[in-house]
């Protein structure tokens, strides 16, 4: 029980770690503030493009979202990063990061749009077309807005998705949280300080966790 | 880098970092044993997770109070806690108080327990969707609670949980490429290795393609099991 | 030109007259529409003059949703022309959207837009396609929800209303566009019957004030009491047509009596 507490909750240890699991929580919030706005957009185009009348470009789209869902992400991220440097384009860590998540983030957002989108009837757009409002204008006045709002925990849980999956950066030496954290733990020789980072993203997650939950019994209620 | 590498064109020069065939030979025999461990893995922790998801969500269907708070916290915290982080204290912290657990029994029963997680909330949404009245007509002909459960609930609360499911499934799954981290042998940790002895990035596309013919079949099984439940419920 | 300020309907009346004079505002010639080998529509010719109320009516799957709906191409035309003001909409220089404000539309479903109130269902066509600013917008979705008797329901989301309500801010969402034309595509067919006698109020309003109708429902009372015109259409194409009294009282066609005997038991 002893060796329990003094392996994985030293709270000299983790007081000690504190600073540097600071800095990787700030870099880890870095990365959530660039991938996760531009995830949402490129969503968005995603989904309109898998949803295109034309053959040509919808077949394409669905292509590449079943490819980037079929491919674990870290695996995706260490091509970035270890693969492309071979044909010249040298990406920084936190380039390759936000390249990786922003292809694995337009297939995983795509899909919730596109399902959210598939989920309002045509009449919606067909009363927006009959008072003359173009095809972009319908899609975004009338189409979009109700789409979101369907697919809410959807998008909310992706998020939470997300915001755990910061933590492959550490693997091409990005110097987020986990990264910190395991940093620490090499220097101590115990599992402290990334407890601590366990419990720092447990502090942050899981209050988005019972929010999915309880949107998700709000939309089925 | 030989001489002839500037005198290819791009393309040739492409296939031949991304392609290259004698690499490519050289080091097929390194991802298999690794496609291998993948496959063994994946299917240990689909089959034991989605196990442990359905036991919980049973158990919790008994309404037990501390039972089903416990059973709420385990499903909230391995959800919010990224997978790589569980890995790293188990694979760390657990031989410095006298279990030692190999790098592959590690991803087993961390994905294990995380996709556990997810089945466990999903199979409960798919038991609370089932109407009341079910419920009730069953226990009204004398089936007690157990019987009730396993033999009119589940067969119904599973059917609208084969979409969910299989989408989650697949993402736990892939995580399985975080064993590279602790030094496991599958396709990705046999790619990253083959790539630094080669120097070559065939080996990472190689890894790539494996990934993509081991979960692309499952991405559009789940693209059509979505569209197919969408349909039936319009 | 004088404008009555009393509403804005009878406004419009007064420039649709004298800009189509005695011609028709609506015009569809040898219209075709076929799905594949199914031939929906089998060239439909029909005149629509200024202020004037049709009804359309029919056994269903004998094409008349589909000739409606493809007087504003929600459904393209195999072939033939909709000519609305002299304007063939259908050839392909023509700007739909500009042209679909000319022709407003009423569905069975309402199709309010449920993340929107009434009266943001009403302005975001005259904000976003009649480009007024959002003062201009509001006070003429006011007038037009003033129109349909639901002023006091603007701020009302269409999940608050009922369905009678609903269709009303559809309708008032189609005048506030002041379109030269209205379409109704069985208004009153997803309502409770106690709830259709609102909407039919509100259609009779919009008739006096002079818009032209072009309408499809099975209310024959109705279509009786306020038509100016009814066409009966069967396997995609017009089979009789004429005054209420002389279609309903004395009709001409086999097809035509069949389908009124079972209608009216």
């Amino acid at each position: 029980m002893d060796a329990i507490r003094q392996q994985f909750f030293d709270f000299d240890i983790m007081r000690q770690a504190w600073p540097m699991l600071l800095e990787g929580l700030v870099m880890t919030g870095l990365i959530c503030l660039v991938v996760i706005p531009i995830g949402l957009l490129a969503g968005i185009g995603a989904a309109l493009l898998s949803l295109s009348e034309r053959r040509i470009v919808r077949w394409p789209s669905i292509a590449f979202v079943d490819l980037f869902r079929a491919l674990p992400p870290i695996v995706l991220l260490i091509f970035v990063y270890a693969g492309l440097p071979f044909a010249g384009i040298r990406p920084s860590p936190f380039e390759a990061v936000a390249i990786a998540f922003l292809l694995n983030n337009a297939a995983y957002y795509g899909e919730i749009y596109r399902a959210g989108i598939l989920s309002i009837g045509r009449g919606q757009s067909e009363a927006a077309r009959s008072t003359g409002l173009g095809a972009g204008q319908t899609m975004l006045y009338v189409v979009l807005p109700q789409a979101v709002r369907n697919v809410l925990p959807d998008l909310v849980s992706n998020t939470v998705e997300v915001v755990k999956l910061t933590s492959i950066a550490s693997v091409v030496s990005l110097a987020e949280l986990l990264y910190q954290a395991d940093m620490a733990r090499s220097v101590t020789y115990n599992a402290s300080p990334i407890v601590a980072a366990a419990g720092i993203y447990l502090v942050i997650l899981w209050p988005l966790v019972r929010l999915v939950s309880r949107l998700e019994r709000r939309i089925a209620a | 880098m030989d001489e002839a590498a500037t005198t290819m064109t791009p393309g040739e020069r492409f296939i031949e970092t991304y392609f290259n065939a004698a690499v490519m030979e050289r080091y097929l025999p390194a991802i298999l044993d690794g496609f291998v461990v993948t496959l063994q893995l994946a299917v240990l922790v689909v089959v034991s997770g989605i196990l442990l998801g359905l036991a919980l969500a049973c158990l919790r269907a008994y309404r037990v109070r501390p039972l089903n708070v416990l059973i709420v916290c385990f499903a909230d915290i391995l959800r919010a806690l990224p997978p790589l982080v569980l890995i790293l204290i188990a694979y760390f912290g657990l031989p410095n108080v006298g279990v030692s657990l190999s790098a592959f029994a590690v991803i087993w029963i961390v994905l294990t327990l995380a996709l556990a997680a997810f089945a466990e909330e999903i199979f409960w949404a798919g038991i609370l969707s089932v109407a009341p009245g079910q419920w009730q007509a069953a226990r009204s002909t004398g089936l007690s609670f157990t019987q009730t459960l396993l033999s009119v609930i589940l067969p119904q609360a599973v059917r609208l949980t084969v979409p969910p499911l299989t989408n989650r499934a697949i993402a736990v799954t892939k995580s399985t490429a975080l064993g590279m981290v602790i030094g496991l042998s599958d396709v990705l940790g046999a790619a990253t290795t083959a790539q630094s002895f080669s120097g070559s990035a065939t080996p990472l596309m190689m890894a790539a393609i494996a990934y993509v013919i081991l979960f692309l079949p499952f991405v559009v099984v789940a693209r059509w099991l979505e569209s197919r439940f969408k349909w039936r419920h319009a | 030109m004088t404008r009555p300020s009393t509403s804005s309907i009878a406004a419009d009346r007064l420039v649709s007259d004298a800009r189509a004079e005695r011609g028709s505002i609506l015009e569809l010639i040898a219209l075709h529409k076929s799905y594949g080998p199914l031939d929906v529509l089998k060239g439909i010719d029909l005149k629509v003059k200024p202020g004037e109320m049709v009804f359309l009516i029919g056994p269903s799957g004998s094409g008349k949703s589909t000739l409606l709906r493809c007087c504003n191409r929600l459904e393209e035309p195999t072939s033939g022309a909709v000519i609305v003001e002299g304007e063939d909409i259908t050839a392909p220089s023509v700007d739909l959207n500009k042209a679909r404000r000319r022709i407003g539309m009423v569905f069975q479903s309402f199709n309010l837009y449920p993340h929107k109130t009434a009266l943001g269902n009403v302005t975001l066509a005259l904000v976003k396609v009649s480009r007024l600013s959002r003062a201009a917008a509001r006070e003429k979705a006011m007038a037009a929800l003033a129109d349909v008797g639901l002023a006091d329901k603007a701020a009302a989301y269409p999940a608050e209303l009922s369905g009678g309500q609903q269709q009303r801010v559809a309708i008032a969402r189609a005048l506030a566009l002041e379109p030269k034309v209205m379409l109704f595509d069985e208004p009153t067919s997803a309502l409770d019957p106690e709830l259709v006698g609102d909407v039919l109020d509100v259609m009779r309003k919009v008739r006096a004030a002079g818009m032209t109708m072009l309408v499809v429902s099975h209310e024959m009372r109705f279509a009786a009491e306020a038509a100016d015109r009814v066409v009966f259409m069967d396997g995609g194409v017009i089979v009789e047509e004429g005054p209420p009294s002389a279609v309903f009282g004395a009709p001409r066609e086999a097809r035509t009596q069949a389908f009124l005997s079972r209608v009216k038991h």
